[in-house]
């Protein structure tokens, strides 16, 4: 035990506290990020963070709250995305580096304007985060959104299916996905608020496509890859405080790797695992002996369909 | 301030004509990627103490590699998600080893144009030239498969070699930018003012000449407007990219009844 855990592990408050909100980001994301996966949506997932950026460095120069700051601009910049074109893929692709130039040209003059005034660091904080400093009311916080969420998704949880996977039956079946689009879009925003500002926005990337792109590649069915998801990101997560926290007793030099870096290595690990020819054989072998699928909408397209 | 003036203008040339491609073939997301992942590049170049430029290169190379190579196994939006968030958590793990490396992560991010040493511009100024010669050889292979892929097909162009290809090109681009312009703004050049060009012509040369010089329009913009308010250079440039775009928009939406233009849509 005494190699695995280093001293005061399990009695540390930081830790405890990181525990806590990885878990919740963790699940949040992994929920969210499925449909993201399913929906081609992951550089919208990753621009919205940086558009995030750009709120939290206005809210520092004005002395607002950050996490307010974080999740206005993610969601306005969701709305911006949405009203230059989602309808058709190549024009999303182009809204989105529209959004995400523009937001960067504004995070550029405020963390610019934030590091001409008093604020030291705070550049590097908004950018990279910090899991062992948040305060316990943002843990608080981030639980409320994500629960919040947890239930529009929960309650919108046909139309999103149906319209990621297959837009015509949706359409025929009368529901609006320009609407649901929105709607999921708005989600994916505030998601992306909530863990930027607790994790910073590299890991919030990393656990919204990570492991929902890993256990969508070995699963057949949404429900089962969202959990898997769940479990492979949370492990992920708190894998990779125990390293981070580990890591300045591995050398006599003492410096903590940050834990961003783990878990990125450990999520990026698992995808690399997942594409693995076992996987993809047992997979299709389960295919073939099952009997016709489940009710339309609900089959995921298997891999080998998925790629380009 | 003359240097200034001659890097950008290698730049935005440069952006313009790449540009022009990332937005034809709608790899926004990789053209961002690169960048970032250059980014941890010159971080840990200059842990280890060597030229930021080498970094730069080094690392832009592996993420325009990483990302053709996960893209052909699965889903090209998650393999760019992936390769730029495992780069980025490489350069935050580098950043963390330093300590006095602050003004210099901004500088790198957001670009420090008017910094530029007379002693620089000739490497810009001769990877720009390799760029720009490079998608003249590329020109018929990328305009075909981004086009009419059926036609690439039969003429036996092989498209995953053409995007990696491509890609390479995208960090060339990118090693020569960055320390100028900065990460994320390189980025804004070559989306916006490409994306406005294809909104006023349809014709592939036009607009490829029209995104160029709507490139250079900003970049002059932004120096000009930088010098006199002062403020950094990156918010006038991505703030006139965007506006670029909605104008073009705007005014697409107006004459959309128009007849004449359909080639490129």
């Amino acid at each position: 035990m005494r190699f695995v855990f280093e001293p005061g592990f399990f009695s540390n408050a930081p830790v405890r506290g990181a525990l806590t909100l990885g878990a919740i980001v963790a699940v949040v994301s992994a929920v969210v990020g499925t449909f993201t996966v399913l929906r081609s949506q992951s550089f919208a997932g990753h621009a919205l963070t940086d558009v995030a950026t750009a709120g939290g460095a206005a809210a520092t120069y004005y002395g607002v709250s950050v996490l307010a700051g974080f999740i206005s601009a993610s969601v306005i910049g969701a709305g911006s995305i949405e009203a230059i074109g989602a309808d058709r893929v190549r024009r999303r692709d182009i809204a989105t580096g529209i959004v995400l130039g523009a937001a960067t040209g504004l995070s550029a003059l405020f963390l610019w304007l934030d590091s001409s005034s008093t604020t030291t660091g705070a550049s590097q904080q908004i950018l990279f985060g910090s899991i062992f400093s948040v305060s316990s009311s943002t843990v608080a916080d981030a639980a409320v959104l994500s629960a919040a969420i947890l239930l529009v998704v929960a309650v919108l949880w046909r139309p999103i299916l149906l319209s990621a996977v297959s837009p015509e039956i949706a359409a025929a079946r009368g529901i609006r996905t320009r609407l649901v689009g929105l709607l999921f879009t708005l989600a994916l925003a505030i998601t992306v608020g909530v863990t930027s500002i607790a994790i910073g926005s590299i890991l919030s990337t990393a656990l919204l496509i990570g492991p929902a792109a890993a256990s969508l590649r070995v699963t057949r069915t949404v429900v089962r890859a969202m959990a898997l998801a769940c479990v492979l990101g949370v492990a992920a997560t708190w894998l990779g405080i125990l390293f981070a926290y580990d890591s300045p007793y591995w050398d006599s030099s003492g410096s903590p790797l940050p834990v961003s870096f783990f878990i990125v290595v450990i999520v990026f690990f698992l995808y690399l695992v997942t594409g693995l020819p076992v996987f993809r054989h047992r997979l299709a072998r389960r295919a073939s002996t099952a009997p016709s699928g489940p009710g339309p909408g609900l089959v995921v397209p298997p891999p080998a369909v998925a790629t380009r | 301030m003359v240097n200034a003036w001659e890097v950008a203008t290698i730049v935005a040339i440069v952006a313009g004509v790449v540009g022009f491609f990332v937005v034809l073939r709608g790899s926004a997301f990789p053209a961002h990627a690169i960048p970032n992942g250059a980014f941890a590049g010159a971080a840990g170049a200059n842990l280890i103490g060597i030229n930021p430029l080498v970094g730069l290169g080094v690392f832009s190379l592996l993420a325009a590699l990483g990302i053709s190579a996960l893209g052909r196994r699965g889903r090209p939006d998650v393999a760019t998600a992936l390769a730029l968030v495992m780069m980025l958590a490489l350069g935050d793990a580098f950043l963390s080893q330093t300590r006095e490396f602050e003004p210099q992560l901004l500088a790198l991010l957001f670009g420090d144009l008017f910094g530029v040493a007379t002693l620089e511009i000739l490497p810009v100024a001769v990877l720009g030239i390799v760029c720009v010669l490079a998608v003249a050889v590329l020109y018929r292979p990328l305009m075909l498969t981004s086009l009419v892929p059926e036609v690439a097909q039969a003429r036996g162009i092989r498209p995953q070699m053409v995007d990696t290809a491509f890609l390479v090109v995208v960090a060339c681009a990118t090693t020569m930018t960055v320390p100028v312009v900065g990460a994320l703004l390189i980025f804004a050049l070559m989306i916006g003012p490409p994306a406005a060009a294809r909104c006023c012509t349809s014709r592939p040369g036009a607009a490829l000449g029209a995104s160029v010089v709507l490139a250079l329009i900003v970049v002059w913009a932004s120096i000009a407007c930088a010098y006199s308010s002062n403020w950094p250079v990156g918010f006038f440039v991505g703030t006139y990219s965007a506006a670029l775009y909605a104008i073009a928009r705007l005014s697409e939406v107006r004459t959309r009844a128009w007849p004449r233009r359909l080639v490129l849509r």
